[in-house]
């Protein structure tokens, strides 16, 4: 079984776009886990100009490689045919607060189901001060390992 | 239940996973979900949970398999309910 450290080796994400750190925990039915927005990330320099906040759809990628991507290979471990391979289907966020460069975040995330290969979770993000930056709910889908994601209809 | 009673029952939960492109009242019992519906395999999930929920029955991933049409639906759901 893996081990909550080994999931981050089997994410399909690049350096610059991995945005998950630590795993806290993980069981069948939730998962916790961190990321810092590091002043390096290359996007700051555009998101805004000389007035860096992260971007929206960074925040939702970023609880969705913890909430989703995460959690899924956890739960399809035994399936080597889909393991790993979650293509995100629905997101339904509402951004309450931003978060700033150098901000670290937590991220929970906790099952509706998975079912037919389609997982649900409710997903919401904190700041260090316990303030909840971001919540909602999102879904995403089990495809097979050799399917390529922008050729596969979902 | 006859087979018009779940079809009354079924069709508003297919139509509101319809995308915005196909019209509700294109859809009858030959219609392919997906093929010809147009559902994807996400919605195609949800429109089961629904089902599932409606009729008060559990889908096997063997019903998942065999679920083309809304007619394969109906049977499904025809067996569930009756067995």
């Amino acid at each position: 079984m893996d081990s909550k450290n080994n999931l981050i080796d089997l994410l399909p994400y690049g350096p610059e776009f991995r945005f998950v750190d630590l795993i806290h925990s993980v069981s069948e039915s939730e998962i916790v886990g961190e990321f810092t927005f590091r002043k390096s990330l290359s996007f700051y320099q555009h998101h805004f100009l000389q007035n860096p906040v992260t971007p929206g759809v960074i925040l939702v990628e970023c609880m969705a490689q913890i909430g989703l991507v995460c959690l899924g290979i956890y739960l399809t471990q035994q399936n080597t045919e889909t393991r790993g391979n979650i293509a995100l289907s629905n997101a339904n966020i509402d951004f309450l607060h931003p978060v700033l460069l150098g901000e670290k975040v937590t991220v929970r995330a906790a099952k509706v189901y998975f079912r037919f290969g389609k997982l649900k979770c409710n997903v919401s993000m904190e700041n260090e001060t316990g303030l909840r930056v971001c919540a909602g709910t999102l879904e995403g889908v089990a495809i097979p390992n050799k399917t390529k994601i922008h050729t596969s209809k979902i | 239940m006859t087979t018009e009673q779940i079809y009354a029952k079924l069709l508003p939960i297919i139509q509101a996973y319809l995308p915005t492109d196909v019209d509700p009242d294109s859809v009858n019992p030959d219609k392919d979900l997906t093929n010809e519906l147009n559902i994807n395999s996400a919605h195609l999930v949800d429109v089961v949970l629904d089902v599932e929920d409606q009729f008060d029955i559990e889908f096997a991933n063997e019903d998942m398999e065999n679920l083309r049409t809304v007619n394969d639906a109906i049977e499904i759901i025809r067996k569930k309910t009756t067995s």
